[in-house]
């Protein structure tokens, strides 16, 4: 689903977030990214969903080589992939309902059909009673149960989220981490950044563990240290 | 439970019909629009008020000339050309002379006063019978006086008068009232001024509804980061702010047909006392329908030129970090 092959990514001032980076994410798989901040976890999700380029490497995603994705079709590109993020990213101008609707509306999904999917999204997050609500009123969990719902709505192959529970405390943690599981358990590829190890470690899936943009030889290592 | 239904609804995502879409997203980003607008009332209403104002000055002013050309018209009986023709014209050729030149475009019609006729006119009118029998021949030459139809230009008058005065057959040409043509010169000048006004204006209305939308935009820069974030295109954002220029442009428009109405109306009544001391009944001519819906429509056409333009350019700028 996702192969990486020799990935630089070199901001202009010189510091290098990812360097020769390989790596490869079947189709099914959930992975997580693991390391310090600054290890470049959070560049190799932005490579994947664009928003960044890389120096050199190819960056392949569902079989679609992303370096020729040409800049107007980055927002087609983008529809194909949920996304989530450590902050949200909630529009607080609307309710719940509207928030998780839009990739929907975005894609042009009729009123009807539209209403149906978003109950059925917030129904998985086990936010459908709060569908009228405006998101700053919800708790920091429910706001990332809406994120997820925003993500899934329109059923993505592959969703990524980078540190999704990095402002949860640990029971709210597992719970998102569960309902990734879910997800995962009906075919949908997931590459999740985090450093909770302790987490990681209770849901058993593959590490990939980087270190100052590289991977890091022996994720084991790692968790000594820590 | 949940995973059940997660499965079944795996189909991918289908939109509807192109076009259905195309017309269900504008109409929730219009309606969306102007319920932005009215959010915020007062800096609504003042940015249509200084559309309305600014359209309305130069439609007020083009329907001042408007009127005075209509009264001016009446003068034009005024500018008729006299062709005095050479004294060796016969009477059959001023005759045929004649009714060429009537029928040119610019020409209503052609009077034909024969030096014979003229003479008569004259011996009548001046008392100078008798001396006059003692000429052995008639001194008056056959003359046309020809009338100017009425869509004439100053410009085209002049062009007139200078190819009546060229023709072989023709001495003199004789316009007593040339003050009516710089009248209509003035108005002329005036027109052009306007023209040139209003496009000045016009290009202060793109301006001004360019820089609200700016700040809009940059009011709802998060908004727009994050739906591009999830996939939206730079039409799909930008489509709001078009809409927002849109409203803006039509209540402007109908703010200055509002405004030129109402002055219309307060003229109205020292217009009839006026015109009742000249013991005519002029009225003022207001805005023709074609007119109104011209303005709105610029007004309309500006309002989208302003927010296009700002929203092309920063729409491409403001990508998700």
């Amino acid at each position: 689903m996702i192969q990486l092959e020799n990935v630089s990514k070199r901001f202009p001032g010189g510091q290098e977030a990812l360097s020769d980076l390989s790596l490869t994410v079947d189709k099914g798989e959930m992975v997580f990214v693991t390391g310090h901040s600054g290890a470049g976890k959070s560049t190799l999700l932005r490579l994947i969903a664009l928003i960044e380029r890389p120096t050199s490497g190819q960056v392949i995603v569902d079989g679609q080589n992303t370096r020729r994705v040409r800049r107007r079709k980055i927002p087609k590109y983008r529809r194909e992939i949920g996304m989530v993020f450590q902050d949200h990213k909630l529009l607080y101008d609307r309710p719940v309902f509207d928030n998780v609707a839009l990739p929907l509306v975005i894609a042009g999904v009729g009123h009807r059909d539209a209403g149906r999917r978003v109950r059925a999204a917030l129904d998985q997050v086990g936010l459908l009673h709060k569908e009228r609500r405006q998101p700053e009123t919800l708790s920091a969990g429910e706001q990332q149960r809406v994120g997820i719902a925003r993500a899934i709505v329109t059923r993505p192959k592959l969703l990524i989220a980078d540190e999704p529970t990095g402002n949860l405390d640990p029971d709210l943690s597992l719970e998102v981490m569960r309902i990734f599981r879910r997800f995962n358990e009906v075919g949908v590829t997931l590459l999740v950044a985090s450093h909770d190890i302790a987490l990681i470690d209770k849901l058993g899936c593959r590490r990939i563990a980087l270190e100052d943009g590289r991977l890091q030889a022996s994720p084991r290592e790692e968790e000594e240290w820590l | 439970m949940a995973v059940t239904r997660h499965a079944d609804a795996v189909a991918p995502v289908r939109s509807s019909g192109p076009v259905s879409t195309w017309f269900a997203r504008h109409a929730s980003s219009a309606v969306g629009a102007l319920g932005r607008l009215a959010r915020h009332p007062f800096s609504s209403a003042m940015i249509i008020l200084v559309i309305g104002v600014t359209l309305a000055l130069p439609a007020a002013i083009n329907v001042i000339v408007k009127n005075v050309q209509a009264i001016s018209g009446g003068w034009d009986n005024a500018l008729d050309f006299s062709v005095f023709l050479q004294q060796d014209t016969s009477e059959d050729e001023a005759a045929a002379l004649a009714s060429l030149i009537e029928q040119r475009a610019d020409v209503e019609s052609v009077e034909f006063i024969s030096a014979a006729t003229a003479l008569a006119e004259f011996r009548e009118q001046s008392g100078f019978g008798a001396a006059l029998d003692q000429l052995p021949d008639n001194p008056l030459p056959h003359t046309l006086v020809v009338r100017p139809s009425a869509g004439n230009t100053s410009a085209s008058m002049v062009l007139l008068q200078e190819e009546l005065a060229n023709l072989p057959e023709a001495e003199y040409v004789q316009v007593d009232t040339e003050w009516v043509q710089r009248f209509h010169a003035i108005l002329d000048i005036v027109r052009q001024a306007i023209a040139i006004g209003a496009a000045l204006l016009g290009i202060a209305i793109v301006v001004i509804i360019g820089n609200t939308i700016r700040l809009d935009i940059e009011n709802r820069r998060d908004e727009i980061e994050v739906t591009k974030l999830i996939g939206a295109s730079n039409a799909f954002v930008r489509r709001p702010f078009l809409w927002t220029g849109f409203w803006y442009g039509l209540f402007g428009g109908l703010m200055a047909l509002a405004l030129v109405w109402y002055g219309l109306y307060l003229l109205e009544a020292p217009v009839s006392r006026l015109a009742g001391l000249y013991q005519s009944n002029i009225a003022i001519a207001s805005m023709s329908v074609a007119e109104a819906a011209g303005i709105v429509g610029i007004g309309v056409f500006l309002g989208l030129a302003g927010s296009w333009f700002t929203a092309a350019r920063h729409m491409r700028r403001i990508e998700p970090r």
